[in-house]
């Protein structure tokens, strides 16, 4: 597998890092405008994803291979989990309080701007992570862990 | 609403294509299609953000499913229909289309929501004191974020479990024996 034509991968070059802001930008912004950490994650996803598309399968796990994968899907995992049991240890008393918005960000002054909300752009972040790299995850592991042929050739 | 009537019109073609055709792309494209007119929809009925997962989503399954099928041969099934398995499907069919209609006219009417009908329902609240409690402008997040959190960590706990499976299920070599070829 060497990747598609010479026009694709031009095209692609350019676009992949538009894909990826935009996801990064879904995530960032998802307690204030439509999207969020799951939309935002798949669109990361998807910006691996082309380039597994266009150059090839080598290509794409070079950027970000299967351990780095696995690795920021546990991560993304772990955040949210963690940021769940803060609410509960850090005085709210139970699970996934929103201990920064009430503790530090009370009040009108903070709405409609970048970091209010809390927890919820952590959550956001965390997903969006979750997201792309589980989903990254599965489309490698569904073209790279073809049938197996060795073990007929064994046979 | 005539714009939603044609697009579930759409949507239905596409799926009774995708059922009947025999080549396995032409029935994927189709599942795309039915996917992509759910999403306008979605848009139409003014939900954003399930449009945008809507519709990166079904991006997402198409390029998955289409590599997944590209090279794989169809088997199609040929010969008569059982008489007796034929009579049961249809009671069956029958049964569920029956308490699908009783279910159907109990429902309040299209486009009155449960809180028009209900004070006291819970996303009274939410959008009431949603802004206010949780500081989110986007009232979609700050409910599934801070109000149903538990469904989200839910819904984060099934897709790992499942990128577990598919990657257990689907490598070439067990770990046992990659220790034993060392």
């Amino acid at each position: 597998m060497h990747g598609m034509t010479v026009i694709v991968k031009t095209i692609s070059s350019w676009v992949k890092l538009l894909i990826f802001l935009f996801g990064i930008y879904i995530v960032i912004f998802g307690h204030l405008t439509p999207g969020g950490g799951f939309a935002g994650g798949v669109i990361l996803a998807a910006s691996y994803i082309l380039l597994m598309l266009a150059f090839g399968r080598e290509f794409a796990e070079e950027n970000l291979s299967l351990g780095w994968a696995s690795k920021l899907d546990c991560a993304g995992a772990l955040l949210f989990a963690a940021i769940a049991l803060c609410g509960l240890f850090y005085g709210g008393g139970y699970f996934f309080w929103n201990f920064i918005q009430h503790r530090y960000l009370a009040g009108p002054g903070h709405a409609l701007k970048l970091v209010s909300a809390g927890t919820i752009p952590l959550a956001n972040i965390a997903i969006g992570l979750k997201v792309m790299a589980s989903l990254f995850l599965v489309t490698l592991v569904l073209s790279t862990f073809r049938p197996d042929r060795s073990a007929k050739e064994k046979e | 609403m005539a714009e939603i009537y044609i697009l579930l019109l759409f949507v239905i073609i596409a799926a009774i294509i995708a059922v009947e055709t025999r080549k396995l792309l032409s029935a994927v494209i189709c599942i795309g299609a039915v996917g992509f007119g759910g999403s306008l929809i979605f848009l139409f009925l003014r939900a954003p953000d399930i449009a945008i997962t809507q519709i990166v989503v079904e991006v997402l399954g198409l390029i998955i499913l289409i590599r997944a099928t590209i090279s794989r041969d169809v088997t199609l099934i040929s010969g008569d229909r059982e008489f007796f398995g034929m009579v049961v499907s249809i009671v069956i069919l029958l049964v569920i289309a029956t308490a699908g209609v009783r279910v159907l006219e109990t429902l309040p009417a299209f486009g009155t929501p449960i809180i028009a009908r209900l004070p006291d329902a819970a996303s009274n609240t939410y959008i009431k004191e949603g802004l206010a409690r949780t500081g989110a402008a986007n009232i979609v997040s700050s409910v599934i974020l801070d109000f149903r959190a538990y469904d989200t960590l839910g819904e984060t706990t099934v897709l790992f479990t499942s990128i577990i499976g598919a990657t257990v299920i689907l490598r070439k070599k067990s770990r046992k024996l990659l220790e034993e070829l060392e």
